[in-house]
């Protein structure tokens, strides 16, 4: 099996091929690539922040999750016909449902267990997602057949962008604004935010913690399969996917912070421009820099750049 | 007089917009034993978190036999002799009793540096812990496992692994805390046995046990001192009576037990 | 002394902590077995020496010091590339090898030390794994020097102690790699009952307590981190001069992630656990992989999740539970 971290999908690098800015200076060309990279481990991320905020749960397994939405788009276009965008909702729902199984049977259990055992647990749970990823699908990249407008390009003030580039930072951007609006007005928000804030308070007030972690799970599972299905055509899908990304989601987390949106969405974008611009500028560094980065931001700040306490 | 064991000089403390512990000026005279009273959630455990640097204080000194400790870690101001024991059983629960204190042994003479030699090279650590446990009625348990031992022997369990560093300063954080009364009757009286030298500032809620060890009490209230005395002027301050609502002498001495 | 309160005299019972079972002894006594039953596997006995002696020093940081690495390939890799660049060089000698290789990876260990002793939790396992991903980019663009992707070509190890060659069925590789897991187990098993392996199980029992009874937990990490990257970089160099390559994987996360596994497979702070846990997961892959290599990781995971779940201890621990459940009736 091919792990990661060494060599990544050269599809990163839109710039280069199908991408939006052959045209334009490369600098703007990398941001904005950076940016809608950030923007899709935004939504791979932002799950993780919330649930390991609220419940110090370390679920390795996430991208598991993320890995399952993409498969599933793939399926349903392929074999199905699905329209792509059909099958986005479908990429959340069902990764949802299925993380919420895991959590109900399996999770729950470990609340109070050790790190360690949060990690192996869950760990497992990735090696036995990419070794069904693989049987079921073999270990090629999967194809997927987007419409052609999705694959063209506008150009706007001399600039050209690639139309899904732009889809995906414009979809990001609803959903982050629907969570912030969501964890700020709404009384299901307002729950999560007492549960993050402090647990032990959240269940004096009668809060029912277990079942708003339930949900948050849920529905931070979701974004994450929805961010896997929109990965697919930026970064590609193979089984290795539940690895390699989930040590993007783990930087993105430690460096946003536990439990914050707003961390993790700087921490994304942060993290998805340094990452295409020193993939770009310094490509014989690979990864380094971000690794760099990562460790030093945890010296400097160990509970991430907006970290709760 | 000589210099006081311990003293505090304007120590102050808060959690984002709750005060724990504003200006606490307190003086401890060597070999004094001292009562800290005062309701739930008045800051008494965080003073010891305090004083031992367990926690930062937002402002104010802390002197250890008139050398200002505020910047010490907490393990450098228990090598100086500041000792405290927890509220809340803080032991090993995977190490027997003998363990548990030749580990505390060995890290006051420092033997707990060495990787090299094994710990049957060091047999005088290893009386020394047992001798301790022996003095706290702990002798027939120390082989046990500490999670496997009765409460209360792990209460003692605590008060020993606070000795094993040779305290000049004890402070003891509710020791009867859960101890059915005859118990804390034997516990206490163990308490007072302590060698003379050693400064002992302990927080009890049960008045009788505070009456009867303490040779002086310091009652906090809401972070604050409220005042400190001898046992006959607390007992008599109306101020004191009012905080534990108005209560005649007799309730004081028999007042709530849970902390 | 008072009363004789006691029934077991106080020295006598930490005496008898350090005595060897006959148990041990046995299991000593069967790692020569393969000489004698398994000829043609003797090169996968010395790999299983090898991540064994690798277990072992993992074991001193997470089952005794409570520290969860999921970078301590770093080491590994620090060791098999010196290891492997000074035999390159010309420098084929294998015991002095295995010295410097020691060396680098403890100087690399006592650096970082500082780091990884200020932090715990989420914070100390995203660190690890941090240093870790990076020292893997790192040898991975340093390509001119390490060989890249393709790994490091070009090792020739002496004949151990200028006189046994390392031949093709893996005889005096796993008489060495044994030897060395013997001659470092006896050192791991005297530091765990020194007094600084009590403290460390101080640590790891209850990070909190410690400074209250005076322990400088710190510099405790600091030390036994220090101690445990050495080691590694045995392991690794070992690996380096009996299979005369290295290659990138020998410092990644998978194998980061493979030599937790293993140790908790056997039961982490047991000492054993390590050498058991090595055992069963190397012949076990080696008998998968023969079918299907991918799958191996379908049981890799399973069995992760039933440890946790069924076995928390591993199966030493399991083991011990069972025996203990046993003597009892
Ligand atoms: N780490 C903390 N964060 C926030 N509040 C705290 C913390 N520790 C204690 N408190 C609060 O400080 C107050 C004093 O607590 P404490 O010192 O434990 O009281 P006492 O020991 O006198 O019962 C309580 O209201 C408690 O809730
Ligand atoms: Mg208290």
């Amino acid at each position: 099996m091919a792990w990661p971290g060494v060599a990544r999908s050269a599809r990163l690098l839109g710039i280069n091929s199908s991408g939006a800015s052959s045209m334009l200076p490369p600098v703007f060309g990398v941001l904005f690539d950076g940016l809608a990279y950030g923007m899709l481990l935004f939504l791979l991320s932002v799950g993780q922040s919330v649930t390991l905020g609220m419940m110090n749960f370390i679920n390795l397994a996430h991208c598991s999750f993320a890995m399952l939405g993409g498969y599933l788009t793939v399926t349903l276009m392929s074999r199905y016909g699905w329209s792509f965008f059909a099958t986005l909702p479908c990429a959340f729902v069902v990764a949802a449902v299925v993380s919420v199984g895991f959590e109900r049977t399996l999770f729950r259990r470990l609340y109070r267990a050790s790190e360690l055992d949060q990690v192996l647990l869950t760990i497992g749970i990735v090696f036995i997602s990419v070794a069904v990823a693989a049987y079921v699908f073999g270990t090629d990249q999967q194809p997927l057949q987007l419409p052609h407008y999705l694959r063209s390009s506008l150009t706007f003030m001399g600039i050209r962008f690639a139309v899904y580039r732009l889809v995906l930072v414009g979809l990001a951007l609803l959903i982050t604004l629907a969570l912030v609006i969501g964890l700020d007005y709404t009384r299901f928000g307002a729950r999560v935010r007492a549960a993050v804030d402090n647990e032990r308070m959240a269940r004096g007030l009668g809060i029912d913690v277990d079942r708003t972690f339930a949900i948050t799970f849920a529905l931070g599972s979701g974004l994450a399969g929805l961010g896997g299905a929109l990965a697919i055509e930026i970064v590609g899908l193979d089984p290795s996917f539940a690895f390699t990304y989930l040590i993007y989601v783990l930087i993105v987390v430690s460096v946003g912070g536990l439990g914050s949106i707003s961390g993790s969405f700087v921490a994304a974008i942060v993290l998805g421009i340094s990452d295409v611009a020193g993939k770009y500028y310094i490509p014989q560094l690979g990864a380094f820099l971000i690794y760099l980065v990562m460790i030093s931001l945890l010296m400097w700040r160990p509970l991430g750049l907006l970290g709760k306490r | 007089m000589s210099a006081p064991a311990l003293a505090t000089r304007g120590l102050a403390k808060s959690f984002g917009s709750l005060v724990v512990a504003r200006d606490i000026e307190i003086e401890l005279p060597k070999g004094v034993r001292y009562a800290l009273i005062g309701p739930n959630g008045a800051g008494k455990t965080t003073l010891i978190n305090l004083m031992t640097g367990m926690l930062q204080p937002g402002a104010g000194r802390i002197f250890l036999d008139d050398s200002d400790i505020t910047a010490l870690p907490p393990e450098q101001r228990v090598r100086r002799g500041l000792v405290r024991t927890y509220q809340i059983n803080s032991l090993f629960p995977h190490l027997t009793a003998l363990e548990s204190i030749t580990l505390a042994v060995c890290e006051r003479t420092r033997a707990a540096r060495i990787w090299w030699r094994q710990l049957n090279a060091y047999p005088h650590e290893i009386d020394e812990a047992h001798d301790i446990l022996v003095a706290l009625k702990l002798g027939s348990a120390c082989h046990r496992l500490t999670r496997e031992m009765a409460y209360g022997q792990q209460r003692l369990l605590e008060i020993a692994l606070a000795l094993a560093t040779r305290p000049k300063v004890l402070l003891l954080d509710e020791p009867a805390a859960g101890v059915p009364r005859e118990e804390s009757q034997e516990l206490f009286a163990a308490i007072a046995g302590l060698s003379s030298d050693i400064t002992v500032l302990f927080i009890e809620h049960d008045m009788e046990l505070v009456f009867r060890f303490a040779s002086r009490i310091i009652v906090m209230v809401g972070g604050r001192v409220l005042m400190q005395g001898a046992p006959h002027e607390i007992a008599n301050d109306p101020q004191v009576r009012a905080v534990y609502l108005g209560n005649t002498p007799a309730k004081i001495l028999h007042g709530p037990r849970h902390g | 002394m008072a009363l004789s309160e006691t029934s077991i005299d106080p020295q006598l019972y930490l005496v008898e902590q350090t005595r060897w079972r006959p148990a041990e002894i046995v299991f000593w006594l069967a790692t020569l077995l393969p000489y004698l039953l398994f000829p043609n596997y003797l090169s996968l006995a010395s790999q299983i020496a090898i991540a064994a002696l690798f277990a072992l020093s993992l074991d001193l940081i997470l089952g005794y010091a409570g520290i969860v690495s999921l970078g301590h390939a770093a080491f590994f890799g620090i060791g098999a590339y010196t290891a492997g660049l000074l035999s390159k060089y010309g420098w084929g000698e294998p015991l002095s090898g295995l010295v410097v290789a020691a060396f680098a990876a403890g100087v690399v260990g006592y650096a970082t030390s500082f780091v990884i002793c200020r932090f715990r939790h989420l914070a100390l396992i995203m660190l690890t794994l941090g240093f870790g991903l990076l020292l893997a980019e790192l040898a991975n663009s340093l390509g001119w020097l390490t060989g890249g992707m393709d790994g490091l070509q070009g090792i020739h190890t002496w004949k151990l102690l200028g006189t046994f060659p390392f031949d093709l069925y893996g005889r005096a590789a796993y008489a060495y790699a044994l030897a060395v897991l013997f001659v470092l187990f006896l050192f791991t098993r005297r530091l765990i009952h020194s007094p600084f392996g009590l403290s460390l199980r101080g640590i790891r029992e209850n990070f909190v307590r410690m400074p209250a009874i005076g322990a400088p937990s710190r510099a405790h990490i600091r030390t036994i981190y220090t101690i445990a990257a050495c080691i590694a970089g045995v392991a690794g160099a070992l690996l380096a001069q009996t299979t005369e390559t290295v290659s990138l994987d020998s410092l990644g996360f998978e194998r980061s992630a493979e030599v937790v596994v293993i140790l908790v497979l056997g039961g982490a702070g047991r000492l054993y656990g390590g050498l058991v846990g090595a055992t069963i997961y190397l012949i076990a892959r080696d008998q998968f992989s023969g079918i299907v290599p991918q799958y191996w990781y379908f049981w890799i995971g399973i069995l992760l999740v039933a440890v946790v779940i069924f076995l928390p201890n591993g199966i030493l621990g399991g083991l011990a539970q069972f025996t203990a459940r046993w003597s009892r009736k």
